[in-house]
């Protein structure tokens, strides 16, 4: 059985590079994706929290995760196509009519 | 059939998100067929009032009920929010209606969509599990976004939308990241049974504990809008359409407000010291960058996002002396807040018109002269939102303030103060423009019956319970006993 | 026990002799793709020109990038796939579960999927299922 700590670490591993990823790529998809990192980060340790627990809570919590991650997906898509349609561009640095 | 009677026992509690939750999918189907969106909206604002009815039904009455193997719970501290929510969506309603099309953006999904982002606040202040938590958050994040992007055919509604959803999916893994942290530690995602699993086994120094206490302080720190977790609010305020940033300066800010409290006082109860000790920084910085900023902003909306950064740091203040009696001054602030900010935001949805932003403070510039009515209101808001006494804003910082004192953070409450003091600046800059400087031409205020009630009943209520605020303190009073 | 697996204490002490076979197989495999390969290289003679280095030797000539733009109603289409996809991660528990959620689980799944019926509806009278 591989410890239940070389999962923590992994999640925060990934976890980090999600955080890490949202801030430095400019893209707005990359950071989405990055978003997406972060979120299965999450499902990792409570996949194998559940599992080092036997207590089927946490992969219930990871399908929520899962359906919201899938619809959150769906709206990030959606206001990047509205937003693309009146300026095409992906980059957030010339995303500035508000100053940040 | 005993069983099923038994099951819909269970429903009772939840009837209110079922039928704010009923009245959204109705609406959506509604514009299908109705193309009247007066019908759409008459329609929500009915839904909300039963739902409101129901509420304060059980208001007070019992203890807490709670259903579904205690992850969703009705007492009168989700209750008293509750109505924070609906009143909220009622007045937003209320303002929306002619604003939109003024806006080309008069779509029927917008009214569903505030009422599925109502009873995703709904279900946040009842939640009593990580899980239900999660998904209050997301729905009612998720109808957010999009109705901060709903003007489709305008640049800014577009960027907002983009900025606050990029931000608000990093809050939320934050926040998902808390929760797993603590769901291995203590083998539970019931805000109960975590806090009964901690005081038991003595976690209360756990690192564990303490950097998941952190995740979730950044994730509410960006729901509610505190810096430095705040840099998403001026242009998503600013950017979406006026009615949508009353809505969201108000709503999430509350729903974020009570699942702060409701995790902080109930899961982390044992490190109380610790994420106080957090808080406060929080507050403080939310109270500097939000008053000192807001004082060199030139549109409205974009000044009134700082306030509302600044009020999220007063509030804080109520959970951060971390007593019941704290928790219910918080209450009685985000009620207040409430309705001192939608009529704010009322005033400034009266002035735009076809082809005219009214955005510019410039544009408030004799207001008075034209429109005596209006530049008096204007003035009950900003002189409540600054907290000068007879306005309700005074009643709902004195017992936050109040409340900081009785624990022992004088200092805090001294620089709360002080922010408040240097807030007087851009608030009555307003009036001094409304009242002090000459027209520079004609502005014409776009009235419809629905906004004038708004106006009246915010404007009302503000004088009101500034004048007698007992009553409204009893009513709080009643959602921590009961 | 998972999968037939014991837990066992400390990182490095542990042996998957489970796997053994798995990774086995796959050694071999690598070694079944990569062999013919490598030989392929080191013996076929080398000649190359033009139409021998096309893509298709015998077939059309490549017309235009293969970097084409998809068209937004792809987005549209594929936005509503994914949200009505996932919700399958839903049923597959409510399946397994079936027999012990009764009648008042019946209920609740009829419940849910009917409100993704509302957004189906809502969906195809807006006009986003609409191809031209």
């Amino acid at each position: 059985m591989v410890p239940l700590s070389w999962y923590i670490v992994l999640s925060a591993v990934v976890f980090s590079i999600g955080v890490v990823g949202f801030l430095i790529r400019r893209n707005i998809i990359i950071m989405l994706i990055s978003i997406e990192i972060m979120l299965n980060a999450v499902n990792i340790s409570l996949a194998a929290f559940s599992h080092y627990l036997q207590d089927i809570r946490g992969q219930i919590f990871v399908f929520f995760v899962i359906a919201v991650a899938a619809a959150e997906v769906a709206i990030g898509l959606a206001l990047i196509i509205a937003l693309f349609r009146n300026k095409p561009t992906l980059n957030v640095d010339e995303i500035n009519i508000m100053k940040w | 059939m005993s069983f099923l009677n038994l099951n819909f026992m269970y429903i009772k509690p939840i009837a209110p998100e079922l039928i704010i939750t009923c009245i959204a999918l109705i609406l959506m189907l509604l514009d299908l067929i109705v193309r009247r969106k007066e019908v759409i909206a008459l329609v929500g604002i009915i839904g909300t009032t039963l739902a409101l009815y129901l509420t304060f039904k059980v208001y007070g009455l019992a203890g807490p009920q709670t259903v579904f193997n205690g992850m969703f719970v009705l007492d009168g501290y989700s209750s008293f929010f509750k109505f924070i929510f609906y009143i909220n969506a009622i007045l937003t309603i209320c303002i929306s209606l002619k604003y939109m099309e003024i806006e080309k953006a008069a779509y029927g999904e917008y009214y569903a969509l505030l009422l599925f982002a109502t009873a995703g606040m709904m279900i946040i202040a009842s939640a009593l599990d990580l899980i239900v938590l999660y998904l209050g958050i997301e729905l009612m994040s998720l109808s957010t976004y999009i109705l901060v992007g709903i003007i489709r055919h305008d640049t800014k509604s577009n960027e907002a939308a983009i900025k606050y959803f990029l931000l608000g999916g990093f809050s939320s893994a934050f926040l998902l990241y808390g929760a797993s942290l603590i769901y291995g530690l203590t083998g539970t995602t019931n805000i109960g049974a975590i806090a009964a699993f901690i005081s038991e086994k003595g976690f209360a120094g756990n690192q564990m504990l303490l950097l998941s206490m952190a995740l979730f302080t950044v994730a509410f720190g960006f729901k509610i809008a505190a810096a430095p977790f705040h840099m998403w609010a001026p242009d998503a305020y600013e950017g979406a359409p006026t009615s949508i940033t009353a809505f969201m300066s108000v709503g999430p800010k509350a729903a974020g407000f009570a699942a702060l409290g409701r995790v902080f006082m109930v899961a982390f109860s044992s490190i109380k010291v610790e994420w106080s000790t957090v808080l406060i920084p929080l507050a403080v910085l939310s109270m500097c960058i939000g008053n000192i900023v807001a004082i060199s902003q030139t549109n409205i909306k974009r000044m009134l996002a700082y306030s509302s950064i600044a009020h999220a740091g007063y509030a804080l203040l109520g959970v951060i002396a971390g007593t019941n009696s704290g928790l219910s001054s918080m209450m009685n602030y985000m009620f207040i807040y409430a309705f001192m900010n939608i009529g704010a935001f009322a005033v400034v949805i009266m002035l735009r018109r076809e082809g005219f932003k009214g955005e510019d403070l410039s544009d408030y510039e004799g207001l008075a002269k034209n429109h005596p009515l209006a530049a008096a209101l204007m003035l009950v808001f900003m002189f409540s939102l600054t907290g000068i006494p007879p306005t309700a804003g005074f009643i709902a910082k004195f017992y936050v303030f109040m409340e900081v004192i009785k624990t022992g953070h004088v200092l805090l409450a001294v620089i709360a103060v002080l922010f408040s003091v240097a807030s007087a600046f851009f608030y009555l800059r307003v009036v001094m423009y409304m009242y002090m400087k000459e027209p520079r031409g004609e502005v014409i205020l776009t009235t419809s019956a629905p906004i004038c009630i708004a106006l009246a009943v915010t404007a009302l209520i503000v004088i009101v319970f500034g004048i007698f605020p007992s009553s409204l303190l009893d009513f709080v009073s009643l959602a921590i006993s009961g | 026990m998972f999968l037939g697996i014991k837990a066992c204490g400390m990182p490095g002490t542990y042996i998957p002799s489970n796997y053994l076979p798995i990774l086995i197989i796959l050694i071999v495999a690598t070694l079944v793709g990569l062999t013919p390969l490598i030989l392929g290289v080191l013996v076929r003679p080398k000649r190359p020109y033009s139409i021998k280095l096309s893509p298709y030797e015998s077939g059309n000539p490549p017309v235009g990038d293969t970097r084409y733009k998809f068209s937004v109603k792809f987005y549209i289409i594929a936005m509503l796939f994914m949200v009505f996809d996932v919700e399958a991660v839903f049923l597959y528990p409510w399946a397994v579960a079936y027999d012990k959620l009764g009648l008042y689980g019946f209920i609740e799944m009829m419940l849910f999927i009917f409100i993704l019926l509302i957004g189906y509806i809502y969906a195809w009278e807006k006009g986003a299922l609409e191809w031209e």
